[in-house]
């Protein structure tokens, strides 16, 4: 059956359906559907959110200062950014500021969470998509040392260095035991790397490994943990002590040294191995342009890295903020968190129930009333699913828009958006990688660039760390050392009447947002919209398709029963769907009702 | 010798690492699994001979922040647990293969190694909606676990969701999420709390198993009394302060400045039990009471349910430190209320002494 979809897109059911189910390397639980036709183009795509867990629910009756505890543990591999907004959430409840210096230090960890996150998924998440470990057995150590010396002044790069890994690779694959390397898609036609080129990356993959548990120390030093650090309302938990008796306790010039020195080497990581090898990946897929989906069409960034403490304005944030529809890179449009008829989600695909499913509600008055069902043309059962029916509700996941429309989140969307805006610290990156990849600037909205989006705000977060770090210490140099603001710790100090706030990041995978009421010193609401909500939504009422499934359609596959290539689109947006899922009723199979007013 | 399967050993040798070098990480991976020094030479030995343990790594309801903990491990690091002391089969976080390919490689694990893999879990099932709140390859991910727990030697419950539940449990546990050995009964669990834990007490826990070929001597709760059997509070370096009656009173004072003991900012050292605050976090680093906020007691049961975490702990019952060390602080224990609100009075004293 051919349906033209509202965001103009072309679906047709009719032909071999073909099952992803668990996609793994991402966070979560996802399973991906998609019918192809008799070429092996995909021609329809159906999302699924495959887990939910209730952390909203758990929230309601708790001390809003415990939240960011709870709302971190929604998600350990993009940890922190939900801790960071809960506390912005409840401090624009409570009418709460922070000092500069503790707003420096949450810019730090913010800075420090996307170079982590990004390297991880550039590496471990999605590398195998693009790179082939076995056909890198076959390269000739002394042409990888030269191909990796003339793209980088990186200093592991000898012919002895690739033939020790070499060596260590092939005892791995000869003991027989491939461990996360088997029973995959080596060999797959999709894959179109030299061997030498596989195995670079595949070195790389293994230094990255090593390198991504130093950035993390940065949370450490000022969050005690990592996955995980502490967070507080009002600032940072971590006071700072440069003279004093007891300094060691506190922030210090040993913790700031520590600091500075992982930051200088990420940045150096980033820019001789990481970029590079993006770029010298990407230049053998320039003709794998598929994946573009909602990109070129309808993005939305909510903005990140305040400037200031407590200023949340565009002008402030140093990520950008608006929203693009229908391709119009000429207008940015403003967008505001708490306007109800922007962000509204809508359940005619997802398992829950409003009382009625034709309109959506905006997360200060959202329902949450669980409803797993399946679809009569199902095949298999309640608890054994074969293929979903995307006619009816088929996701965990609800289907938020803005102002009706589907929109992609994240990286690229980010970058699209500071592009528009003719800002020059995301345009000039952007216009040199097209240089240099020899590409027109369409080529931005693909499965590639959105990875390559992610490799460009590594390299600008490592500079802007550099740059907080630099601030922090002119801060302190300057007599400054207040890292909390006290007055409204207690509940006492807080309005009687229930009030609401919003709090917003950009979260590594895109615009995070969390909305709580408080009354009587206690959660009345909580409501979380994720960047993987967004992204990987499901229909809604008017036939609008999400991000995922839009950019998987018109994808050849070599091989339907090797799904090679839609990982590899599906991981360009770094799912994570622990973080995607709602509310549910205290009750199991009967249905509550959440209401809020 | 040519062996066909390579050894920890053999692999960080061609990595130019010295034999010297090879037997002080022996001697501290004994160190930091509480052993004797005379344990080195017998871990020196089976890294250099044994072949690589079977592991299948499962995710439930999690947040995946044990795998992110996991590859932070510095000694071993976790590329060479991966690459040389286990044979990480299944993981849905690192594994290249997907769908059909994934699932396949659980059944030919199940035959082919039957009674010889170890079953890690990470996150638990929910029962609620016929566990269909986490759905695995179209089924509850329940029934994945309860399959491949049935054909494995030992389980490993990773972090507090496996361990006692965790964050999606906490009341009003609306998917029903319990912790795994509530629906595995048949088999060793080995409990590995903390949320997440310590990147170095999970490698420390895999490498004691390939190590020493059994698994670590586990309390009654069913966790590796190496690492789960002293409190924070215990070994916490700001114990000095707490028994000298030098406490933070309020964010970012003086105090906290000092370094002094956060008890009263509600930290849950004294009912913890974690090695924090010996092994420390990310390659020792720092840990969260050194970098001055309290220990919300993430290791324990049910402590999401134990808050608010900012309260102090006089309102929890049975507060348990030793009774000798308590004695040094002037601290009385059953008394415990009492004797902090007498160490606050001193604290104040000795503030307002010092103003003068």
């Amino acid at each position: 059956m051919d349906i033209n979809t509202p965001n103009g897109f072309r679906l047709d059911n009719s032909g071999r359906r073909v099952v992803v189910d668990p996609v793994t390397r991402i966070e979560g639980h996802l399973r991906v559907e998609v019918n192809v036709d008799a070429n092996n183009v995909i021609r329809n795509a159906v999302s699924t959110g495959t887990m939910w867990r209730g952390i909203e629910l758990i929230l309601k009756g708790r001390d809003p200062r415990d939240a960011w505890a709870f709302t971190q543990r929604i998600c350990g591999v993009c940890t922190g950014t939900h801790a960071l907004t809960s506390v912005r959430a409840v401090e624009n409840a409570l009418g709460i500021t922070i000092p500069e210096n503790a707003n420096t230090i949450r810019n730090i960890m913010q800075l420090a969470l996307y170079v982590h996150d990004h390297i991880v998924h550039f590496y471990h998440l999605h590398a195998l998509d693009w790179v082939d470990v076995v056909s890198a057995l076959s390269a000739d150590p002394k042409a990888t040392s030269a191909l990796a010396q003339s793209i980088s002044d990186w200093p592991l790069s000898s012919p002895g260095y690739f033939r020790d890994l070499q060596g260590r690779l092939k005892r791995f694959v000869e003991s027989g035991q491939l461990g996360p390397f088997r029973n995959a898609y080596w060999g797959h036609p999709a894959y179109k790397l030299p061997p030498e080129a596989n195995l670079m990356a595949v070195a790389h993959y293994l230094e990255a490994l090593d390198f991504q548990k130093e950035i993390v120390k940065i949370h450490t030093v000022y969050g005690g943990k990592n996955p995980h650090p502490n967070w507080l309302v009002g600032g940072v938990p971590c006071a700072i002590n440069i003279d004093g008796a007891g300094a060691t306790g506190a922030v210090n010039i040993e913790r700031l040294n520590l600091v500075s020195g992982i930051i200088d080497r990420a940045v150096t990581f980033t820019e001789q191995v990481y970029l590079p090898d993006l770029k010298a990946i990407a230049s053998f897929y320039k003709d794998w342009l598929y994946g573009g989906g909602l990109s070129g069409r309808s993005v939305l960034a909510y903005g990140d890295i305040p400037e200031h403490a407590n200023d949340y304005s565009p002008a402030s944030l140093l990520l950008p903020q608006g929203a693009i529809i229908n391709g119009n890179l000429a207008e940015v449009q403003p967008i505001d968190l708490k306007d109800p008829a922007q962000i509204q989600e809508f359940v005619t695909h997802s398992w829950y129930k409003y009382p009625d499913e034709a309109h959506g509600l905006h997360p200060f008055d959202g329902i949450t009333e669980p409803n797993y069902a399946l679809g009569r043309n199902t095949k298999g059962s309640r608890t054994d699913i074969h293929e979903i029916d995307e006619g009816a509700k088929y996701s965990w996941l609800k289907a938020p828009r803005w102002r009706g429309h589907a929109m992609e989140v994240g990286p690229l969307a980010r970058w699209v958006v500071g592009y528009a805006q003719n800002k020059p610290q995301f345009r000039e990156p952007v216009e040199k990688l097209l240089h240099d990849l020899n590409v027109p600037v369409g080529a931005l909205f693909s499965t590639l660039g959105r990875t390559a989006a992610r490799g460009l705000e590594c390299q600008w977060a490592a500079h802007e760390l550099r740059r907080f770090q630099d601030k922090l210490l002119a801060s302190i140099k300057a007599g400054d050392l207040a890292t909390a603001y006290t007055e409204k710790w207690t509940p006492d100090t807080w309005p009687a009447k229930e009030v609401r706030g919003v709090g917003f990041t950009e979260a590594p995978r895109g615009a995070l947002g969390h909305w709580v009421s408080i009354q009587g010193g206690k959660i009345d609401n909580y409501q979380c919209v994720v960047p993987t909500t967004w992204n990987g939504s499901p229909r809604d009422p008017a036939g609008n398709i999400g991000a995922f499934e839009a950019a998987l359609l018109d994808t050849p596959m070599a091989d339907p029963a090797q799904p090679l290539e839609i990982i590899r689109t599906l991981h360009s947006f770094d799912p994570c769907l622990a973080c995607s899922t709602h509310v549910m009723s205290p009750d199991g199979q009967d249905m509550a009702t959440v209401t809020v007013r | 010798m040519a062996q066909a399967t390579e050894t920890f050993y053999e692999v960080i040798r061609r990595q130019g690492i010295t034999r010297r070098s090879f037997t002080r990480f022996c001697s501290l991976t004994a160190a930091s699994l509480g052993l004797a020094p005379a344990a080195a030479p017998r871990i020196a030995h089976a890294l250099e001979t044994k072949p690589r343990l079977p592991i299948i790594w499962m995710h439930g309801l999690e947040c995946t922040c044990c795998s992110e903990s996991f590859i932070r491990s510095a000694h071993p690091l976790a590329k060479d647990v991966v690459l040389s002391m286990i044979s990480l089969d299944y993981d849905d976080t690192l594994m290249a293969a997907a769908g059909h390919q994934a699932e396949a490689i659980l059944d030919d694990i199940r035959t082919k190694y039957k009674g010889g893999y170890v079953l890690a879990v990470e996150g638990n099932p929910p029962l609620n909606e016929d566990g269909m709140y986490c759905i695995d390859g179209g089924k509850p991910f329940v029934e994945k676990l309860k399959a491949m727990a049935a054909d494995s030697l030992a389980v490993v419950a990773w972090g507090s969701c496996a361990s006692w539940g965790c964050v999606q449990a906490a009341k009003p546990n609306p998917t029903q999420a319990v912790p795994i050995d509530r629906v595995i009964r048949d088999k060793p669990v080995i409990k590995v709390p903390g949320c997440p834990p310590i990147a170095e007490v999970m490698t420390g826990v895999i490498s004691y198993i390939t190590t020493f070929g059994r698994l670590p001597e586990l309390d009654r709760q069913g966790r590796p009394k190496m690492f789960y059997s002293q409190r924070i509070h215990d070994k916490c370096y700001r114990r000095a302060s707490f028994d000298a009656g030098q406490f933070v009173e309020e964010w970012d004072d003086e105090g906290a400045r000092k370094g002094y003991c956060l008890y009263k900012m509600g930290c849950r050292g004294p009912t913890t039990y974690n090695a924090c605050s010996t092994v420390r976090w990310n390659d020792g680093v720092s840990f969260p009471i050194q970098s001055g906020h309290g220990c919300i007691g993430c290791s324990e049961q049910g402590f999401w349910d134990n808050g608010p975490f900012y309260d102090r702990l006089s309102n929890v019952r049975q507060f348990g430190i030793e009774a000798n060390a308590d004695r040094v602080g002037g601290v009385v224990a059953g008394v415990v209320a009492a004797g902090v609100v007498a160490h606050a009075a001193v604290t104040a004293v000795t503030r307002l002494t010092k103003k003068r």
